[in-house]
């Protein structure tokens, strides 16, 4: 059975079309559609229920110690009020979930994962867990709204005092009041755009999302479900858990070595990926240069032998293509070379680009 | 959401429309609803042959890839191929952007009429 958010309801009136994801009921499209939705985050502004995300507390003298064991990236450093993205990785070096990592107190973290890895992460935390340190699931605590788009300043700034306003990317502030109720809002998102992350509690949410809808109107402020946050995160090239990254993919494939610390001094994955040595494969971007949408698992062929697959794929909104990210044979990719996808056995040719495919201009 | 009364339905949405020895078929109001944006169709040739219960078509949402089932056999006569470049006039005008034009004909699935297509739909 699966959970209503608190804007379960909320949804309904604004006509959702309601689908289970990852053990919630959420919209993945309202009346207006995803292309529209889509294109109001990169035009104006979109408001997301992502209340299904999980959030989970590291709490105590030794938290640090255990991000720096559990995550890839390195948290030491980090100032109060700091946002680092990380993935998690297994002893073989594929990757168990990717997460933003908030650090809100001395000894107090808050890691914000993928609902549908919620209770594996926790088990992973728990059981890696050691010294002084308490890891608490705290989902059901929080409510969680993303407001994204190039108007999303704006909007905001009607409900709250603009200097409270987390300034730069990946920065957040706590106790933010937002028509008056209070949220901790983080500059974050998953949509390639300027934009906020609202947390509040779950008793407030409505309230909070009706006032943000309200004040947003004429800026172009419309509800967008979760088909439009997928082809947006495409767009932007970013990967999504369960397709570009799964537990048998590293984060050095997955196009992530960013954010992967080699020189800490060890991590849950640190041997296997060294061992590993160079990645063989490598996340690429596509476009799809003849009629057809390649979506995930098409085998990919360069110079008529398949080097990989494709592990998302959409007709990019805003780009007007279709659009692919693969993960391929990292020996074999040639930016000028001919690639072809294989949709239900039509060859549809292709072209490699740099990603991500779309980049805001500042 | 309408259903034409002169229009014919099927349990898989699509529309018929019979002209003399002909028929169009097309998706129904409800269908295009349900697939949302469609930005891709994957039209059939003429001649290519379709059978009662098969696929011809592939329509494309944003999200979501769709069957288009024929519910006669007979010989694609044409394909409309304005779709092909403006598939979202599926979305905008399910009724007049038909997908095939279907002729001789040689076997028919049972056809259900615009009361009785939105009774079903009730139903389901």
């Amino acid at each position: 059975m699966e959970k209503k958010t608190p804007l379960y309801d909320l949804h309904i009136k604004l006509g959702g079309k309601i689908v289970p994801f990852a053990g919630y009921l959420l919209p993945v499209q309202y009346q207006t559609g995803v292309i529209a939705e889509h294109n109001a985050v990169r035009t104006a502004c979109g408001l997301f229920d992502v209340s299904h995300m999980g959030e989970i507390e590291f709490e105590g003298p030794d938290a640090l110690a255990l991000l720096q064991e559990v995550l890839v990236n390195d948290m030491a450093g980090m100032e109060l009020g700091r946002v680092r993205y990380s993935p998690i990785c297994n002893e073989h070096g594929g990757i168990v979930d990717d997460l933003v990592c908030c650090r809100m107190d001395e000894n107090r973290y808050l890691l914000v994962v993928n609902a549908a890895n919620k209770d594996k992460d926790y088990r992973w935390f728990v059981e890696h867990r050691h010294g002084d340190v308490s890891v608490t699931d705290l989902s059901d605590g929080f409510a969680q709204l993303a407001l994204q788009g190039p108007k999303a300043k704006e909007i905001l700034s009607k409900l709250s005092k603009e200097d409270q306003l987390p300034v730069k990317y990946y920065t957040l502030n706590q106790n933010v009041a937002v028509a008056g109720i209070p949220c901790l809002v983080s500059r974050t998102g998953y949509t390639g755009e300027l934009g906020y992350e609202l947390y509040c509690k779950p008793d407030q949410a409505v309230e909070l999302a009706e006032a943000l809808l309200e004040a947003g109107r004429d800026e172009g402020l419309i509800p967008c479900g979760l088909g439009a946050r997928d082809t947006l995160r495409l767009e932007a090239g970013m990967p999504l858990y369960g397709h570009e990254m799964t537990d048998d993919v590293s984060p050095l494939e997955a196009g992530l070595s960013f954010f992967v610390k080699m020189d800490k001094p060890s991590f849950i994955g640190k041997e296997a990926l060294i061992a590993a040595g160079e990645p063989k494969r490598t996340r690429i971007g596509l476009v799809v240069t003849d009629r057809g949408i390649a979506r995930e698992h098409c085998a990919v062929y360069l110079d008529g032998e398949q080097i990989g697959e494709t592990t998302s794929g959409t007709m990019a909104p805003y780009l007007g293509k279709a659009i692919a990210m693969a993960l391929v044979d990292a020996s074999r990719v040639d930016p000028e070379g001919e690639y072809e996808v294989d949709v239900r056995g039509r060859r549809l040719k292709c072209r490699w680009t740099e990603l991500p495919f779309y980049k805001r201009s500042k | 959401m309408s259903y034409p009364n002169e229009l014919k339905y099927t349990k898989t949405h699509e529309w018929i429309k019979e002209e003399g020895d002909s028929l169009l078929i097309g998706l129904t109001d409800y269908a295009q609803k349900e697939l949302g944006d469609i930005v891709f169709i994957n039209l059939p040739t003429e001649g290519d042959a379709v059978t009662a219960g098969s696929s011809f078509a592939d329509v494309e949402s944003v999200k979501a890839v769709s069957e288009v089932m024929s519910p006669v056999s007979g010989k694609v006569t044409e394909a409309n191929e304005a779709l092909a470049d403006a598939p979202e006039a599926i979305n905008e005008h399910p009724y007049e952007a038909w997908i095939i034009r279907v002729g001789e004909i040689t076997e028919t699935e049972e056809l259900m009429n615009a009361q009785e297509y939105e009774e079903f739909l009730k139903e389901a």
